[in-house]
């Protein structure tokens, strides 16, 4: 049962990282690409995280995934938001 | 999982890394170039934890994917950009001169020889007797190392010389690094974002740091992942602005660069005085010697590496800051006030950055 719940979230997750990646190749300007990478990729591996600590059954490797998660979210977030203001500000510049 | 799976994921891992290589190489925007080498270097980490080589996976990826990564940028921001960022420009604008020419071919056909003499050593490896292997020779005289990690027990103990030296040509580095002068200013104060960003992940780094240097005794870990982590959140303090990146000011400074060298060669000489070997540590109290080693070993690398990131003398700050530990330093970040720092247009004597032409966002 736990790892048919496990592959689910860890398919679904895939799936996700699947149209982030396409949302990267093939939509048109960097804040669309940006927008399409951050957001999908972020819950892909939030669901693909959650399939793993569901897999090991192990309390303290679960929690160091959750952590993995935390910090990428925090980090992909913030160079987000730095790439997309330093396009913005180049922008306005030219 | 079944063999054949791990197979094809291996012959994946193999395509992209080559094809990675290949890219980084033949692009002409040396921006686009470094940022493939860090994607190279991260799947090449990925393949050494696949080739069950934690240790190497660890280093690969602090070291040779991030911190390289980070100073090829800051290298590559150096440099001015050409006038037209056209590819195809950029290609016929290549200088051919013979010189350049010759320097080309060499590098290459010295690449080719060494490609080639390590590919024959693996060879031999590989016609060896397990037991006739260095690999059987640690295991068989682990316990007497006083740590458990057998990469640790080799770095610290049955090769300590190799180390001692490789400390000994960061601190050279360091040499090299002082004689170029003063720092850049460096970037412009972070926006409330990254600088949140920054007020968070720097704690966080240090703490990763310290497990990285504990755990090392007996699980993959030690002196150079836990030094490259540290050293990270003193790039990540460049990034944001921060003027002192974490590093303690004038003598305390010194210090801390020669710490590595320095705590070896006192471990070794006490304990020629106590009539054993250099470096020939007792098996009782081997444990200890190595993590007092290893974390002098951790600060000088951090210290070197972001010094290398800094590519000069770090400039004093502006207010009068007295030296410290370089922990109490980082950590001092904390504070209300240097947070005021980081976080805006706002701090005092945002004059400076006027200078600043460059964006933070760039790296």
């Amino acid at each position: 049962m736990i790892e048919i719940m496990s592959s689910l979230l860890i398919v679904s997750g895939l799936g996700f990282y699947l149209a982030g990646s396409i949302g990267l190749l093939r939509l048109p300007d960097l804040y669309s690409r940006l927008h399409a990478l951050t957001k999908a990729d972020n819950l892909g591996l939030g669901l693909l995280t959650g399939g793993l600590a569901l897999y090991t059954q192990d309390l303290l490797i679960a929690l160091k995934l959750v952590l993995i998660w935390l910090a990428v979210l925090a980090a992909s977030a913030a160079s987000a938001h730095l790439i997309a203001q330093h396009a913005r500000r180049r922008e306005t510049q030219s | 999982m079944t063999t054949s799976a791990m197979l094809i994921l291996d012959i994946l891992m193999v395509l992209s890394l080559l094809s990675l290589a290949a890219a980084a190489l033949a692009t002409s925007d040396a921006r686009r170039s470094v940022i493939l080498f860090m994607a190279f270097g991260l799947v090449l980490a990925l393949a050494w934890a696949r080739l069950q080589a934690p240790d190497v996976a660890l280093a690969e990826a602090a070291i040779g994917a991030g911190l390289s990564g980070a100073l090829l940028l800051a290298a590559v921001r150096e440099q001015p950009r050409p006038a037209l960022p056209d590819d195809t420009k950029t290609v016929h604008h290549r200088d051919h001169s013979s010189p350049k020419l010759l320097l080309e071919w060499t590098v290459t056909l010295l690449c080719i020889v060494v490609a080639g003499v390590l590919a024959w050593a693996l060879a031999q490896a590989f016609d060896r007797a397990p037991q006739d292997t260095l690999a059987q020779a640690v295991n068989e005289n682990l316990a007497t190392s006083g740590v458990s990690n057998p990469v640790t027990a080799v770095l610290l103990n049955f090769r300590a010389y190799d180390t001692l030296l490789e400390l000994a040509v960061l601190l050279t580095a360091v040499l090299g690094i002082f004689a170029l002068g003063p720092a850049r200013p460096g970037y412009r104060a972070a926006g409330p974002v990254f600088g949140g960003l920054v007020h968070w992940l720097v704690p966080v780094l240090i703490l990763t740091a310290a497990y990285l240097l504990w755990v090392g005794a007996h699980a993959p870990g030690g002196a150079f992942q836990a030094g490259a982590t540290l050293a990270a959140a003193g790039v990540v303090l460049r990034l944001a602005g921060q003027r002192t990146v974490g590093l303690p000011q004038g003598r305390t400074l010194y210090l801390v660069v020669a710490a590595g060298v320095g705590m070896f060669l006192v471990v070794g000489l006490s304990l020629l005085l106590l009539g054993r070997p250099f470096l020939g540590y007792p098996p009782a109290w081997a444990g200890g010697l190595i993590l007092l080693i290893e974390t002098a070993a951790m600060l000088a690398i951090a210290a070197t590496l972001v010094l290398a990131f800094l590519g000069g003398r770090p400039q004093p700050p502006r207010t009068n800051v007295t030296g410290g530990k370089p922990l109490a330093t980082l950590i001092s970040t904390l504070s209300p006030r240097s947070r005021q720092g980081l976080s805006g247009a706002d701090a005092p004597g945002a004059e400076p950055h006027k200078h600043f032409s460059e964006d933070n966002s760039q790296c």
